[in-house]
């Protein structure tokens, strides 16, 4: 059994555990659930540790048949894309645990049931980054789906019921299609030399097909990856979801589960289908400047802090999507670059604002005011995350931001253009909010709100270091990326253009 | 004219006996027991007939003849598969069937006279139901492996007509019942109509009413072709009306409402694999050299049954109801089996009546035990906050749900997996992506379900599970297990099916 498929089953044994502690003593499931979490995270470095950069196949491999009768194998193995991913995940899940200590007590159901759910989340999390058959990702995609869905509608707030189902069923519509597409490709594959769905395997399989066909079964795996990134006009599950859930589930939503969007993008429609990417492209681009544009308008007009940090991720999203299908190896490094640094950016800003709203029992910006003085630490945290979010240079998000810009523009200097007023409207949809809650006189009511106790100190505190240090320090997670950004852009028959300095005459 | 004597395979027609013979016995009993003796002796008699004929099935499951009875019948793997399948779901209903609470006192006692009290008083019960359910079960074991036409014809009387009767058992709203059970029987008796027609006209067509003597005169195609285009409609309307697909299903709401809910389970699951297993074997074996006749038509019917049912069951406000919608639904997926006339279509038809016979019995068995001091309570508004009030039953609904749904780790996703690549796979790119759109618009009302129980709060109105009988809990153990099985370890079943299932011509 390797070490990737061990990561995996840690989290269950931590539900197992969890499942039969008897539910009164919550305290001690939420233990249990941080120890297991932070054990898991350990584990997870301890392989980034191993794993030899120079070598862009995929490591921990293990493969085993499942149902052989159709070709599928649970396959796992990790690549620079994937370890980016998978350490992401499970170095978020214990800041979640640990930041929403007592985020399970407003739920339907026992705080048993809400940390059995984050962590067979956590499993599943680690499977779809890990996953090297298309089926097994597939199963993860779809069943990761389910623990989010009572997540959301079981401990959410506001309308969680109905935000659930809206996720639930935008998620499902589009992996219907993508389902429709794999057994497209796996018709293929098994008309051509033997069913399969070796990701390796199948990316041969392009040259069997026509370009209509290629077309359609991209657009099945984009519009399901695009409804998980999301990328305008397919976002609108996202903020009412984000609203409702709890700030920790919306970390893993925003921070990871819609980090399968961008994932997949690179690893399934760019892999599997280079012509159609090629043909798409142009579409995809303007696509994304719009949700660039979009999502920051959106945010620049949003009362509801929760609501900004998801408008802020479209337009965030919209920089991922634009970085990879500008088809550069800057824009690729940096685009998977810039899922790490969101992920950690909206960790901070959605576990801090989850602390506001706890305290102050609203989540509408006008109803803070003056917390600088109130609470200056969670007031500076809070500004150090808005800070990473627009990209101030200094901060992780500006490294990768800035690489996306610079891969774009020398592929599509007009989109890059556009994009650029994207970081300009950052400045302000988060500068309001910092200059209206953090800033100004102390609005009536927040006189005695308390600042952070010492647990929180100690799950925000590792996101804001490893966010200052990864912005002027991001060569270990790069050393790691740039092997297989450069991998997937030549396999895909590009070459970077060169800047010519004859360019501007 | 002399007479031929007629060489009977016993050990191949064992089961079929076995089953009649139990019958009988049944039949016996009730003439000439003491009252107090026949529901104890019935369940007996009914498990043991069911066990023996599974055991007498599974001695000659190796063997294939066309001529155990004269060549009226066909043995062979396939015929194998179907046969168990059907007696393992025949005998899980039986446990349901045991808990009488569903059953009318005195079926011949008008509803409402005083006849009726005092049958209720003295507490009789209808222990008729276990005789007719084997006799049921006969033609279902006959139907799948008939060879011609006649027979054909006579199993189809035989498992329909018991069938009649007990859709009008119910204990409650026995009007609606019995109304349910005379729609039921005249629009059978319509459709065998139709049927017979269908006979007649390849009878004409061919001068034969074997299935292989048919197959032969398509091939040599001396033929009138009208003829044949004629009896392939007629015969296909009676076979599609026993499995309820659009435009023949009007009967299916409900009859599926009115019946006892022991009974439609039974029927809902039992007679759609006998029903298939037919539909397969005439399809495969008689008219397989016809397909462009028929195909284009069944492709038609199958998108219009996907899509009616799933779209149909959205706007249902009762339980049963909904899953006869969605039991339509699902006969259009099935459809693609056939549609796919190919080895891999026959697996995957078998894989997907088996999961799909499971889940739909334990469906409603669950179903069986919502009530209120009236009875079964199927509206759907009363179902809310179940999963508060027990969170058990309404965790194993919602697994039945999710696995109608196609949700990954279920076996119905394996099946509509397998089965829409093999419907992909002979070409018919229409079924494959009018399937998965239909798999979306049916999510929404399982998922609706799920909201209803677990994020609505319970409405006060009497409204419970009762704790099931031990065999209705084993009845719905069993079948949540072989859920989650075939979702997760397919395997075994798959290779099983795959290596065993042919159709000997």
């Amino acid at each position: 059994m390797s070490s990737l498929t061990l990561l995996g089953i840690l989290p269950l044994i931590g539900a197992l555990l969890i499942a039969v502690i008897p539910a009164e003593q919550a305290l001690r499931v939420k233990q249990a659930a941080l120890g297991t979490t932070i054990l898991v995270a350990i584990s997870a470095v301890m392989m980034w540790l191993n794993f030899d950069e120079s070598n862009t196949a995929f490591q921990f491999v293990q493969s085993a048949g499942w149902i052989p009768s159709f070709g599928i194998n649970y396959a796992v193995g990790v690549d620079g894309l994937s370890l980016v991913l998978i350490l992401l995940a499970v170095l978020l899940t214990p800041i979640v645990v640990l930041a929403g200590w007592n985020e399970s007590e407003g739920g339907r159901w026992s705080a048993k049931v809400f940390y059995i759910l984050i962590l067979v989340l956590e499993t599943m999390m680690i499977g779809v980054f890990a996953a090297t058959d298309v089926f097994l990702f597939y199963v993860f995609f779809e069943a990761m789906l389910i623990p989010v869905y009572f997540l959301i509608g079981g401990y959410g707030s506001g309308e969680r019921a109905a935000a659930a189902v809206k996720f639930l069923l935008f998620s499902l519509f589009g992996g219907l299609l993508m389902l429709a597409s794999i057994i497209g490709l796996y018709v293929i594959s098994s008309k051509n030399g033997g069913a399969t769905f070796d990701i390796t395997q199948l990316s041969q399989m392009h040259n069997y097909m026509s370009s209509t066909t290629q077309n359609l079964l991209f657009l099945g795996f984009f519009i399901a990856f695009a409804i998980k990134a999301p990328v305008w006009p397919l976002h609108t599950w996202l903020p009412d979801a984000a609203a409702s859930a709890t700030p920790g589930t919306s970390v893993l939503l925003l921070g990871v589960l819609d980090k399968v969007g961008t994932f997949g993008m690179i690893r399934f429609c760019l892999t599997l289908f280079p012509d159609a990417s090629k043909t798409f492209t142009p579409v995809i681009i303007v696509l994304a400047v719009i949700s660039i544009l979009y999502g920051a308008f959106l945010a620049i007009g949003a009362r509801d802090i929760k609501r900004l940090i998801a408008y802020t991720s479209i337009s965030h999203f919209g920089f991922i999507t634009m970085g990879i299908f500008a088809m550069t190896t800057q824009g690729h490094s940096g685009a998977i670059l810039y899922m790490f640094n969101h992920g950690f950016s909206t960790a901070a800003l959605f576990i801090v604002a989850g602390w506001m709203i706890a305290r102050r029992k609203s989540s509408t910006i006008a109803d803070f005011g003056g917390l600088q003085r109130v609470t200056p630490v969670m007031a500076w945290s809070f500004f150090i995350a808005g800070m990473s979010s627009l990209a101030l240079p200094g901060l992780s998000s500006f490294v990768s931001e800035f690489l996306v810009l610079v891969g774009t523009f020398t592929r599509y200097p007009v989109a890059a253009v556009l994009a650029t007023f994207g970081i300009v409207l950052a400045a302000l949809y988060i500068l309001i909010p910092v200059q209206k809650a953090l800033h100004g006189p102390t609005t009536p009511g927040n006189e005695n709100l308390p600042d952070l106790n010492l647990r929180e100190k100690f799950a925000v505190g590792p996101v804001l270091a490893i966010i200052i240090a990864l912005g002027f320090y991001p060569a270990p997670l790069l050393n790691v990326i740039n092997p297989v950004a450069k991998q997937v852009i030549e396999s895909q028959g590009f070459t970077d253009p060169v800047p010519s300095e004859s360019a501007g005459k | 004219m002399t007479f031929v004597n007629p060489v009977l395979n016993y050990a191949q027609l064992a089961p079929i006996l076995i089953v009649l013979a139990g019958a009988v016995i049944g039949v016996l009993i009730e003439a000439f027991a003491p009252r107090e003796a026949r529901h104890s002796s019935q369940l007996f008699i009914s498990t043991f007939a069911l066990v023996a004929a599974f055991a007498a099935l599974m001695t000659v499951r190796t063997q294939s003849s066309v001529d155990a009875a004269m060549g009226s019948v066909a043995f062979d793997g396939a015929a194998v598969l179907i046969q168990a399948s059907i007696l393992i779901i025949s005998f899980l209903a039986i446990f349901l069937i045991a808990d009488q609470e569903n059953f009318t006192a005195m079926a011949a006692a008008v509803p409402g006279s005083e006849e009726e009290r005092q049958s209720l008083q003295k507490d009789l019960r209808v222990t008729e139901v276990y005789p007719l359910t084997l006799f049921a079960v006969a033609g279902m074991l006959i139907f799948p492996i008939a060879t011609d036409l006649i027979t054909l014809f006579v199993a189809l009387e035989i498992l329909s007509l018991p069938l009649y009767l007990m859709a009008g058992l119910s204990r409650r709203r026995r009007l609606m019942s019995q109304e349910s059970a005379l729609k039921y029987f005249l629009l059978g008796a319509f459709s065998s109509a139709f049927f017979l027609f269908g006979v007649a006209y390849l009878y004409g067509y061919s001068g034969t009413i074997t299935l292989i003597g048919i197959q032969e005169s398509i091939v040599g195609g001396s033929g009138n072709d009208i003829f044949l285009l004629m009896g392939i409609a007629f015969l296909a309307v009676g076979l599609l009306f026993k499995v309820g697909a659009v435009p023949f299903h009007a009967w299916t709401p409900d009859v599926y409402q009115g019946a006892p809910t022991a009974i439609t389970g039974f029927m809902a699951a039992a007679t759609k694999i006998a029903a298939f297993g037919a539909i397969l074997r005439i399809f495969y074996v008689g008219f397989a050299n016809a397909e462009w006749q028929w195909k284009p038509a069944l492709v038609a019917i199958a998108i219009i049954t996907m899509v009616f049912g799933s779209v149909v069951a959205i706007t249902q406000r009762d339980v049963k109801r909904m899953l006869a919608y969605s039991s339509i639904a699902h006969a259009g997926f099935l459809l693609a089996g056939v549609i796919a006339l190919s080895k891999s279509g026959l697996d995957s038809s078998i894989f997907y009546l088996f999961a799909y016979g499971v889940a739909t019995l334990g469906a409603f068995a669950v179903v069986t035990l919502v009530r209120d001091s009236a009875g079964e309570v199927t509206d759907l508004n009363r179902w809310s906050g179940l999963g508060k009030r027990s969170p058990l039953i309404a965790s194993v609904f919602s697994l039945y749900l999710l696995t109608f749904a196609g949700i990954p780790l279920t076996s119905g996703f394996i099946g509509k997996f397998s089965i829409f690549s093999a419907a992909y796979e002979s070409g018919s790119t229409a079924i494959l992506i009018t399937g998965v759109l239909a798999s979306a618009i049916a999510a929404f009302f399982y998922i609706r379900v799920i909201v209803l129980m677990f994020f609505k709060d319970p409405v006060e109105d009497g409204t419970s599970v009762v704790i099931p009988s031990a065999l209705t809990t084993i009845a719905i153990a069993v079948s949540a297990t072989l859920t989650i099985l075939l979702g997760v370890f397919p395997a075994p079943l798959l290779n099983f099916i795959e290596t065993t299932a042919f159709f000997i011509r």
